[in-house]
C-alpha cells in the first residue's frame, strides 16, 4: 500500500479533490502478486475548471512525477472539474492486460 | 540521426502519429490498444511507432513530450494526449472531429 497511499496524500496535499479515488489495478496485469505497478486514479477539483484534458493531466502528471518515474508502470487518469462530475459510474473502466510490460 | 531529432521528424512529418506499445494489428497494451481502436473508428489514415521496437524513442520521448506515458496521440505537430483522453474526446465526438479536419488538410500522398 506504500505507493497508493503517497498517491493519494500528494494529490490530497496538492489540490483539495471534492472525490479523490486511487485503485491499484496490478492485479489486472502480469506483475506479481501484491505489486503497485498500475493504478487508476480518478479526482474531482477546482483546478480543473475550464481547462482542456491535457493541461489537467500534466497537472496530476507534475504531482506524481517522482512515482511516475520510478514506481508506476500505468496511470489510468481520469480528471473532472466539479461541474462536470456526475458520479464514480461515468468513470470507464480500464483496459485488460495484453502483456506489455513482458517486454520491460 | 540523435533520437530527438528522429522523434520532431516522425511528428513534422506524419500529421496523425499515435506512439504505441506494440502495432495497431498486435497492440502489446490494453491502453496502446484502446487508443488504436477509437483512432480507427475516425476512418483515416494514421501513422504509428512502435516504441517496444524502439527503445531510443521510448526513453527520449517522454521528455521532449512532457509525458510520462504511452500511447501518445501527436496531430499536427501537437501533443493530444494519452489514451483517457483520447478515449473521452472520441466519447465526446471531438477526436473524429479533430482528424477528420487534419486528414483534410493533409490529404494523402501515399495513396
Amino acid at each position: 500500500m506504500e505507493i497508493q497511499n503517497r498517491i493519494t496524500e500528494k494529490l490530497l496535499n496538492a489540490f483539495s479533490p471534492s472525490h479523490l479515488q486511487v485503485v491499484n489495478e496490478s492485479h489486472m496485469h502480469n506483475v506479481p502478486a501484491g505489486s503497485e505497478s498500475h493504478f487508476k486514479v480518478t479526482i474531482v477539483a477546482e483546478q480543473f475548471s475550464g481547462k482542456r484534458l491535457l493541461p489537467c493531466h500534466r497537472l496530476v502528471n507534475e504531482v506524481l512525477a517522482d512515482e511516475l518515474a520510478n514506481d508506476i508502470h500505468a496511470l489510468a487518469l481520469h480528471t473532472y472539474a466539479p461541474e462536470k462530475w456526475q458520479g464514480e459510474s461515468t468513470v470507464p473502466a480500464s483496459p485488460n492486460c495484453l502483456g506489455g510490460s513482458k517486454h520491460d | 540521426m540523435e533520437t530527438i531529432d528522429k522523434i520532431k521528424e516522425q511528428i513534422a512529418e506524419n500529421p496523425i502519429l499515435l506512439y504505441m506499445k506494440g502495432s495497431p494489428k498486435l497492440p502489446s497494451c490494453g491502453f496502446s490498444s484502446q487508443a488504436t481502436q477509437a483512432l480507427m473508428s475516425c476512418g483515416e489514415q494514421f501513422a504509428y511507432v512502435d516504441i517496444l521496437q524502439n527503445p531510443d524513442i521510448r526513453a527520449e520521448l517522454p521528455k521532449y513530450a512532457n509525458w510520462p506515458t504511452f500511447p501518445q496521440l501527436w496531430v499536427d505537430g501537437e501533443l493530444v494526449g494519452g489514451c483517457d483522453i483520447i478515449l473521452e474526446m472520441f466519447q465526446q465526438g471531438e477526436l473524429q472531429e479533430l482528424i477528420k479536419e487534419t486528414a483534410a488538410k493533409y490529404p494523402s500522398d501515399a495513396e
